[in-house]
């Protein structure tokens, strides 16, 4: 089993790494001098994600690039600047295999990965039913889901596949505020780009993160992270990452959130609002954010379609190995992530 | 320009087909103790430089090819007799000897490559195996021959078709250094499409 790899956030502004022998510098510039802020084997370290004003070594990319460690960029909002890949290696049968997909195969595989998107959306409204009674709105919204997800099978098209996922998305969000029990915070409905409050920051961020770890693992694999069915190919986009994202949204980050807020582990203090309406996190709540998603990474559960006991954090990897063993033909049938 | 067929590829091929796959066509490699140990073996022995000792030159690391055949490769050890030029490849292994021909399957592939390049005839080689610090003479005979011709065709076969054997999950998977990216046991059956059929069930509320 792949090994989980620690994450490295580098979250200080300013901060310099580099490479000293088979170690991994973190240092800080403070008027002139130089102070070590971490020093760890490289070989430890799977990801590196840098946050705001971070420099690092050519030599340090160059590692990277070669070993396969990712290595991203983020502005101090958390959005997305930069990846540093290495020298394109790998399988070129199965990306060959990937661009011959077929209608149905993409056919297939998109019901599959809608249906386990919206099973686990739905499971996150009904625990909450389970836990806190049933009301009203969220029972209506589960309803209409159980609908949408038994509507699938027969579908003829992407398109209208497409639609039922947006659908869903849209009743599970229009109820998602009432999952948040912290009255200092409130939710109505998904916006983005920017983000107008701190649930949507919050989303975006760990969502934009999460995308980042499935392409670092499609490309672990040798798959093509810009060729997906779901998403439409758009130069930039990282599409077959974006429809892996999709089984995840609910039970790994929309979770995790619902947990920050309700548990009170993060305040309404801890967030930016522009001039604009533009909400950010503060660098205090980013850390907060980040520590939890960390030990969320760490959390073992029992893989519904391996029946293996895997961490979290290797699921990227699993389903990209998956999707990579569909492709080449080994299995029948993509099977997504899917927690009920 | 055909693809030419490593022939570190005969080995992995023999040890499993599907392995040969993975590791050439899907460009999958992991390092386990076992390939560690190998390659630190074979640091050791490639990185000499020529020597001779008592009229046999010693030369590490030597490259090889054998366009006719679709081989490639390198050699640990070539030992020319100066007096005789008489040409003996040895192989290098970390373990022991093993029951089956691979080895020597090996060895004689290498020894075809120096024929085709250097148009002479090499009569026998030698095996060395690291754990048991035993030399083992191999005679190139018809019979090893011709078996090395008709391994070298499926491989070509292998690589040329693109496809990847079905995995069989036995012993050999444990000593496998691709096991967990092979999946043997995940592949043995097959009960993805129910899973996925599963997915648009909702429970009975």
């Amino acid at each position: 089993m792949k090994q989980l790899q620690n994450c490295l956030y580098i979250t200080k502004d300013g901060a310099y790494l580099h490479k000293q022998r088979e170690t991994l510098l973190v240092e800080q510039r403070i008027e002139g001098k130089k102070h070590k802020l971490l020093q760890v084997p490289i070989h430890s370290i799977g990801a590196i994600f840098c946050f705001g004003n971070v420099l690092v070594s050519p030599q340090v990319m160059g590692f990277c690039g070669e070993r396969g460690t990712g290595l991203a960029f983020f502005d101090q909002f958390g959005r997305f600047q930069a990846r540093v890949v290495g020298q394109q290696h790998g399988n070129v049968l199965l990306r060959r295999a990937q661009y011959q997909f077929s209608d149905e195969q993409q056919l297939t595989f998109v019901k599959g990965l809608v249906g386990a998107k919206l099973q686990s959306s739905r499971a996150v409204l009904q625990r909450h039913l389970r836990n806190h009674g049933a009301v009203t709105e969220v029972k209506q919204a589960s309803a209409r889901l159980k609908q949408i997800i038994e509507s699938l099978p027969v579908q003829r098209s992407i398109d209208s596949v497409r639609g039922y996922e947006g659908e869903g998305a849209k009743h599970y969000f229009s109820v998602f505020g009432q999952l948040i029990t912290n009255p200092k915070f409130e939710f109505n409905g998904r916006n983005r780009r920017p983000p107008k409050d701190p649930i949507n920051a919050m989303l975006s961020f760990l969502y934009a993160i999460w995308g980042k770890e499935l392409s670092g693992a499609l490309q672990g694999v040798g798959l093509d992270p810009q060729v997906g069915w779901l998403h439409t190919e758009r130069p930039g986009r990282d599409s077959l990452a974006q429809d892996l994202l999709e089984e995840f949204r609910a039970y790994v980050i929309d979770r995790l959130v619902l947990t920050l807020v309700n548990r009170k582990q993060v305040k309404p203090k801890d967030f930016i609002t522009d001039v604009s309406g533009a909400v950010s996190m503060s660098d205090e709540a980013r850390k907060t954010v980040l520590q939890a998603y960390q030990s969320r990474k760490l959390e073992t559960i029992n893989h519904p379609f391996l029946d293996e006991q895997v961490e979290i954090g290797l699921l990227p990897h699993l389903q990209a190995m998956l999707l990579s063993r569909h492709i080449r033909g080994d299995l029948a049938s993509y099977p997504p992530f899917c927690m009920r | 320009m055909p693809r030419l067929v490593p022939l570190s590829a005969l080995q992995h091929y023999a040890f499993c087909p599907r392995q040969c796959a993975l590791i050439h066509n899907e460009q999958l490699w992991v390092e386990n103790y076992l390939t560690a140990q190998g390659n630190l073996l074979h640091q050791r022995v490639d990185s000499g430089e020529p020597e001779t000792r008592r009229g046999v030159r010693f030369e590490r690391g030597v490259q090889v090819s054998a366009p006719s055949l679709r081989l490639s490769g390198k050699l640990d050890l070539l030992e020319h007799e100066l007096a005789t030029a008489k040409l003996t490849p040895v192989e290098y292994k970390r373990g022991k000897p093993k029951v089956g021909n691979w080895d020597r399957v090996q060895l004689c592939a290498q020894a075809l490559c120096l024929e085709e390049m250097l148009s002479t005839q090499v009569n026998d080689g030698a095996l060395w195996y690291w754990q048991t610090r035993h030399r083992e003479a191999v005679l190139f005979d018809e019979e090893l021959r011709g078996q090395t011709l008709a391994v070298i065709a499926d491989v070509i076969t292998l690589f040329d078709r693109g496809v990847t054997p079905k995995a069989e999950f036995d012993k050999r998977c444990k000593a496998c250094s691709l096991m967990d990216q092979c999946n043997p046991k995940l592949l043995q059956t097959d009960r993805s499409v129910q899973y996925v059929s599963g997915l648009f069930q909702t429970e009975f509320e």
